[in-house]
């Protein structure tokens, strides 16, 4: 146990004393967490809109007002004609023109219906996309404030609602995409890095040639990196709720525990690189190419695994991620039980006890 | 009592290609101060892998401390101390944490086996706080065979110690080698430069995985003493070709300013090649008869084991 212990500490100042770890270890979560909070966001706030009026009524003023109002839209200017949509678009000024036929407002009451267009510039399509959505929900409900005042025969009153997201806030995505990220980068590849370093430097020359027992030497290398690992999860979790407003719907040690499961799972895998090659660079290549890439791309977190072909979604099940993100989506964003995430829990746990004996197992003793 | 036997011992790499030793044999008693003697390449870090059970050897047996290197991996480990030709050290920690540190990975602490690195330590005392990285060679080194000497070590295995490392630290290290031999500590130590060789009690010359010789300094050069010359002029380089292409000429080789000549007939050519060199008007022209040096034996012990 003082073996461990004195293993653990050397570990931390190697870690505390290579400035270039340690800002990966704690810089790279917060930069995560601040550029998908508010660089990288899918949201649309403040669009700027432009308005071609041709009715100047009543009603388009109130929709209007309506419009500027909302956080998602900034009215930056009116039009006069229709020609002058292209330019605009041109210019980038604005990403949504929403034009007003003549007589809206005669039209609305006398025949009970009336029109609208919107032009969205959907030379970025998921921001066009977004946009008009938004748009659109601000218009049906300034219908229905209208339709309550009388009765219309055959309308459907559309109710969508959005659950567990109301807001459809970006936030509730990446925070338990950035966790699944972070905890593969950091568990996988500074574990593999550091016990490749003590090959590349030699060091573990010496420590084979001691009574030290393989297992512990893998043991003590991992234990550092799981309590960074784990104090990353909390960090990363206090911005999510302080800075991003985040809630944590579900259980928090239910959560913790799941985290910890899935960075030894992690763990296991940066010691499974580490004990099968001989460099840092190869280390930091396969878990980065290895690891990394299909942890962005199967963990359903930046493209949904419904749309994969077949033999990719198939592939997606034997990445770690995928389950993880489950995991935390399932307990974070939607409040749910432990019931909810065995079948998840349980394949982490496999996928875990799996590498971890391979690992074992082909931990040379010696040097070849 | 042997400490260290090794018995017909080879050793391939690359599948069989290249071969590191070469079907090799020799003991080294309790208590000794062993050296083994080779250029780089001769396999010398190979052999100390192998007895400090790094790697497994293709065929032969070796012991130490009377523990078999492949059954009784565990025990070995216990009880040798190694210190590998790189150093091996953590850079990043500083001199007393490494010690700590090693102290603790073999089961013991720095205050329980002071008394035998004390000595060793005082030197490096003042830098305990410097991390490994920024050290000296000399101080490096000093460190190292701190942290070998940590646990009390039966065996001592020290790959190469003293490249790299200046000549007075080079005269220090081999002096604490004397005191730990004293303590009854056997070692094994390798090393490239020769003239090291009369500080150990025996020597085995090794070369491309064979061991040539084996014996005191002394008997080696002895048992393989030959007439030998130096011949010196000014004009260096021409001497040497025309050296080389004398009839009479076995070896030449530069040594410094001067060359070493070995005669085919030995001392009866010795009189026709002074007229010879004469003949050729050098000036400053120097001969004289000189007794070999281990360089001298070794070089011919190297030859005579390719042809």
């Amino acid at each position: 146990m003082k073996i461990f212990f004195a293993f653990v500490r050397k570990e931390f100042w190697h870690v505390i004393r290579d400035k270039r770890s340690l800002i990966i270890l704690i810089g790279l979560p917060i930069v995560m967490m601040l550029l998908f909070g508010f660089a990288l966001t899918s949201e649309v706030k403040n669009s700027n809109v432009a308005i071609l009026d041709f009715a100047k009524d009543e009603a388009t003023q109130k929709l209007i007002t309506r419009i500027d109002e909302s956080e998602y839209f900034t009215v930056k200017k009116t039009l006069s004609s229709e020609n002058e949509i292209k330019g605009e678009f041109q210019k980038g000024e604005v990403r949504l023109v929403i034009i007003f036929p003549p007589n809206f407002q005669n039209d609305l009451r006398h025949e009970n219906k009336s029109q609208m267009r919107l032009v969205a510039d959907a030379s970025d399509p998921n921001t066009a996309n977004i946009t008009i959505n938004y748009a659109s929900a601000i218009i049906r409900d300034f219908q229905s404030d209208l339709s309550n005042n009388k009765k219309l025969p055959y309308t459907i009153d559309l109710e969508t609602r959005m659950l567990y997201n109301p807001q459809l806030k970006s936030s509730f995505n990446f925070v338990p995409g950035v966790m699944t990220l972070i905890m593969m980068l950091l568990g996988a590849m500074m574990t593999s890095v550091s016990i490749v370093k003590e090959k590349e430097m030699g060091t573990m020359e010496i420590l084979l040639v001691s009574p030290m027992k393989p297992i512990m030497v893998l043991i003590s290398k991992a234990v550092p990196y799981m309590v960074l690992c784990f104090i990353d999860i909390i960090l990363i979790l206090l911005m999510a709720v302080y800075i991003l407003d985040m809630p944590i719907q579900g259980s928090i040690v239910l959560l913790l525990a799941e985290s910890l499961l899935f960075i030894i799972t992690t763990l296991s895998l940066g010691l499974l690189i580490s004990v099968n090659v001989d460099s840092q660079q190869v280390a930091m290549f396969i878990s980065l190419v290895g690891l990394l890439m299909p942890a962005l791309i199967f963990s359903g977190f930046m493209f949904p695994i419904e749309n994969m072909p077949l033999p990719l979604q198939v592939m997606s099940n034997i990445v770690p991620t995928k389950w993880y993100y489950n995991i935390v989506k399932i307990v974070m964003v939607k409040g749910l039980g432990f019931s909810y995430i065995i079948k998840q829990t349980l394949i982490l746990l496999g996928m875990t006890v799996f590498f971890l004996t391979i690992a074992l197992k082909k931990f040379k003793i010696k040097l070849e | 009592m042997a400490s260290i036997l090794i018995e017909n011992i080879t050793k391939t790499y690359e599948k069989g290609t290249v071969l590191a030793l070469d079907n090799i044999s020799f003991e080294v008693k309790a208590g000794e101060l062993f050296g083994l003697i080779g250029p780089d390449g001769a396999g010398k870090t190979t052999l100390f892998r192998i007895l400090t059970t790094l790697l497994n050897a293709d065929s032969g047996k070796a012991s130490v401390a009377g523990f078999d290197v492949q059954k009784d991996l565990w025990d070995i480990r216990k009880i040798v101390g190694y210190m590998p030709g790189k150093f091996s050290l953590y850079q990043d920690l500083s001199i007393e944490e490494n010690l700590n540190f090693f102290a603790t990975v073999f089961n013991t602490t720095v205050e329980e086996n002071f008394h035998l690195i004390e000595e060793i330590y005082v030197q490096i005392e003042p830098f305990k706080k410097r991390l490994a990285g920024k050290l000296s060679g000399g101080m490096k080194q000093k460190l190292a065979l701190c942290c070998a000497l940590i646990h009390e070590p039966k065996v001592l295995f020290l790959d190469e110690p003293t490249t790299g490392v200046d000549p007075v630290s080079r005269t220090e290290f081999w002096d604490m080698l004397d005191r730990l031999k004293a303590r009854g500590i056997t070692i094994l130590v390798s090393t490239p430069y020769m003239d090291e060789a009369s500080r150990c009690d025996r020597i085995a010359l090794i070369q491309k995985g064979k061991i040539l010789e084996i014996d005191t300094l002394e008997k080696i050069i002895e048992n393989n003493k030959r007439p030998l010359y130096s011949v010196k002029a000014d004009e260096r380089y021409k001497l040497m070709l025309e050296l080389r292409d004398y009839a009479d000429t076995e070896t030449c080789f530069a040594f410094g300013s001067e060359n070493h000549v070995v005669l085919k007939s030995n001392d009866k050519g010795f009189d026709a090649m002074k007229d010879f060199l004469s003949s050729k008007n050098y000036s400053d022209l120097e001969i004289k008869k000189i007794e070999p040096n281990i360089e001298d034996t070794f070089i011919k012990l190297m030859l005579e084991s390719e042809k």
